[in-house]
């Protein structure tokens, strides 16, 4: 039996300010992974990491990261991805700043 | 000082003007980030988790108070504040905009500096001793030979594209603390018996996921012969070294794939059939650039007020039993900056403190400054009547800490908090054990002990080389900690063995803890730093003090 799909989003770094930014189900960009479209199924996660690669002149690195349903919409699974939603943790930079 | 000629001012000006065109075309949508990724990394720039990162190279460690002054200019202006000061003698940037970044680099320019060749599979930015030229132990100042290899290596059309990143280092004293033996090239500046100048050659060195120390292809490598020998190396390499996988693309595995006999005999080849080319024109060029490294002009004076001032001032004492290094001229002394508060990141300085540390090079250290690959910087030239003026202006903008040399003086990479690359955090971990050394107020007691973290298997932190060594990791989705022990970065190079399982990111700092109180029951003296013990008495104690639970048991 194939292994069952984790939920993803799709995620990539702002091309200008280089932060972390996830696509949404309009097919925008939010800095805010809440936003996010939360995909649930294999063949749509390839579709969309196609679609969102086709917007170069806005983001770099494009990639699927595992994700979950919260209360307020997707979040993180990875530590890696909720360093990405707040920023580094010596200094108050980065999404935690705002 | 080596003040660029015209020929450097016009290389690195354009190159600005063709990364601007470059970043203007990548914000146009002309070129598409995997067209654009290449010519970034070419100038530095990588994309990390939470933005940009522009990685300056600091030649050899050496800058002048214009320069460090720039440093900061820079982190007002394009940054937050302040910059990383890395292992490497770079200095990083953790949030600059990517249409800003043209404007960064012709700043840099202004002073002399670029982030040229510091990324990619090229000859990176060549390190040096970080008290060359200052150092009592010195037989020869190193830097004309680091700025000879510098203006060879730069923009050298043979070796833009090597199978992976090349690293050289070069040291003139006895000794090495320019970790020569973990790099690609290390170069040690020696003389033979008949007294004349040379190089001992050591090849294959590295740490990263296959730790090596390096080995000597050559003893006595002629002054004359350097660039043609090491052009020899680089290109044998470029030839041999494997393209297929980028974990056994550096010449450490291709040393030791093939041999070092054989890497011997071609790279003697190659010397033989390039060197004539070369006619004497890089010995002319080095003679130019030794006499940008004239000694600067000593000045005698009496170093009472020194020797009174260590009396009067215990904390003066203190800093100055630390932070401060033998020198080669009468009255003078080192000058180790701590840029490793208790609690703070390693390596960071706010712009504020760089105009300070810039303000003291200029007003008593004959305008010269050093970045050392431990992330602290020197004063190289300071006469002894002057340290109590430097340490007041020092303490005064919170860089006074007297800690040179002891457990809080960690090197630390950037880790999971900025670094694409991380498996784990390894900020955190340095600034926690720092702040549990200082609030047991033990590590005067506990003496040298160098703890080195890397946030991944590739090992910028140096941990291989660590008395204690942390390997930050993703184990399951969780941090976990790995510790070695007994390494050691200096002439006496060692590998750190990995002691046994790693630790949650609760459990390092307790587990550091108890190696650290551990080490002191078992020292003889206290003379006998950590070091000398685990060598004395091999890993087993030490181990079985990590491990209090399963030693109880195999003791049962």
């Amino acid at each position: 039996m194939a292994r069952a799909f984790t939920p993803k989003v799709v995620t990539a770094n702002a091309l200008l300010e280089g932060d972390a930014i996830w696509f949404t189900q309009n097919g925008t960009w939010t800095r805010d992974i809440a936003e996010a479209e939360l995909i649930t199924d294999e063949a749509h996660g390839d579709l969309r990491l196609i679609e969102a690669q086709a917007d170069q002149a806005m983001v770099a690195g494009v990639y699927l990261a595992d994700a979950k349903a919260g209360p307020n919409g997707p979040e993180p699974v990875h530590f890696r991805e909720t360093f990405r939603t707040r920023g580094p943790s010596n200094y108050a930079h980065g999404k935690q700043e705002a | 000082m080596y003040v660029y000629n015209d020929f450097d001012e016009n290389f690195v000006r354009n190159r600005v003007a063709q990364f601007r065109g470059q970043v203007e075309r990548r914000i146009d949508g002309s070129l598409t980030e995997d067209e654009f990724k290449p010519l970034r990394l070419m100038n530095g720039l990588y994309l990390q988790l939470h933005a940009y990162m522009l990685r300056v190279a600091v030649p050899y460690g050496t800058l002048n108070s214009a320069q460090m002054d720039k440093l900061a200019y820079i982190a007002d202006k394009w940054d937050k504040g302040y910059g990383h000061f890395t292992t490497r003698q770079n200095i990083q940037y953790n949030w600059p905009e990517l249409r800003d970044v043209p404007d960064m680099l012709s700043a840099l320019a202004d002073v002399g500096m670029h982030a040229i060749q510091t990324s990619g599979n090229t000859i990176r930015n060549v390190t040096a001793d970080h008290f060359a030229g200052a150092a009592a132990d010195e037989i020869e100042d190193p830097r004309p030979t680091a700025e000879l290899l510098r203006q060879w290596s730069t923009d050298h059309p043979e070796f833009q594209f090597l199978p992976r990143k090349f690293k050289i280092a070069v040291t003139g004293a006895e000794a090495d603390r320019a970790v020569t033996r973990a790099h690609d090239i290390g170069l040690r500046m020696v003389r033979n018996d008949a007294g004349e100048a040379g190089y001992e050659v050591i090849i294959g060195g590295g740490l990263g996921r296959t730790p090596m120390v390096g080995k000597v292809l050559r003893a006595f490598l002629p002054r004359a012969d350097l660039l043609p020998y090491c052009e020899a190396i680089v290109s044998v390499y470029n030839l041999l070294g494997r393209r297929d996988n980028k974990y056994k693309a550096r010449i450490k595995i291709t040393v030791h794939e093939n041999g070092l006999e054989k890497i011997q005999e071609l790279v003697e080849q190659r010397f033989a059939h390039i060197s004539p080319a070369f006619a004497g024109v890089d010995q002319t060029m080095l003679t130019g650039i030794e006499k940008s490294f004239a000694a600067p002009t000593y000045v005698q004076k009496s170093t009472d007020g020194f020797e009174a001032a260590r009396l009067a001032n215990p904390a003066f004492r203190s800093w100055s039993d630390t932070n401060l290094s033998a020198h080669k001229a009468d009255g003078y002394a080192i000058v180790s900056i701590s840029i490793k508060k208790h609690g703070a990141t390693p390596g960071d300085a706010t712009s504020d403190q760089m105009r300070v540390m810039a303000e003291l090079a200029r007003q008593y250290g004959h305008d010269e400054l050093r970045i050392s690959h431990e992330q602290n910087v020197i004063l190289p030239h300071v006469h002894k009547s002057d340290l109590p003026a430097v340490y007041a202006a020092l303490r005064a903008a919170d860089l006074a800490t007297a800690n040179i040399g002891l457990i809080s003086d960690i090197i630390a990479c950037p880790g999971m908090d900025y670094c694409a690359l991380a498996t784990a955090r390894s900020i955190p971990v340095a600034q926690d054990i720092a702040t549990r050394f200082d609030a047991l107020k033990l590590e005067h007691e506990v003496g040298p002990l160098k703890i080195k973290i890397s946030g991944c298997i590739n090992a910028c932190g140096h941990h291989h080389v660590g008395h204690i060594g942390i390997l930050g990791l993703d184990r399951a989705g969780v941090e976990n900690y790995q510790i070695t022990l007994g390494g050691d970065g200096t002439e006496t190079t060692a590998i750190g063995e990995r002691a046994g399982p790693g630790f949650g990111a609760d459990d390092i700092v307790p587990a550091v803890e108890r190696l650290v109180l551990g080490y002191l029951d078992l020292r003889n003296d206290a003379d006998e730093t950590f070091l000398q013990a685990y060598r004395r008495l091999g890993a087993a104690p030490f181990i079985a003090i990590l491990y209090p639970e399963k030693a109880a048991k195999n003791a049962a």
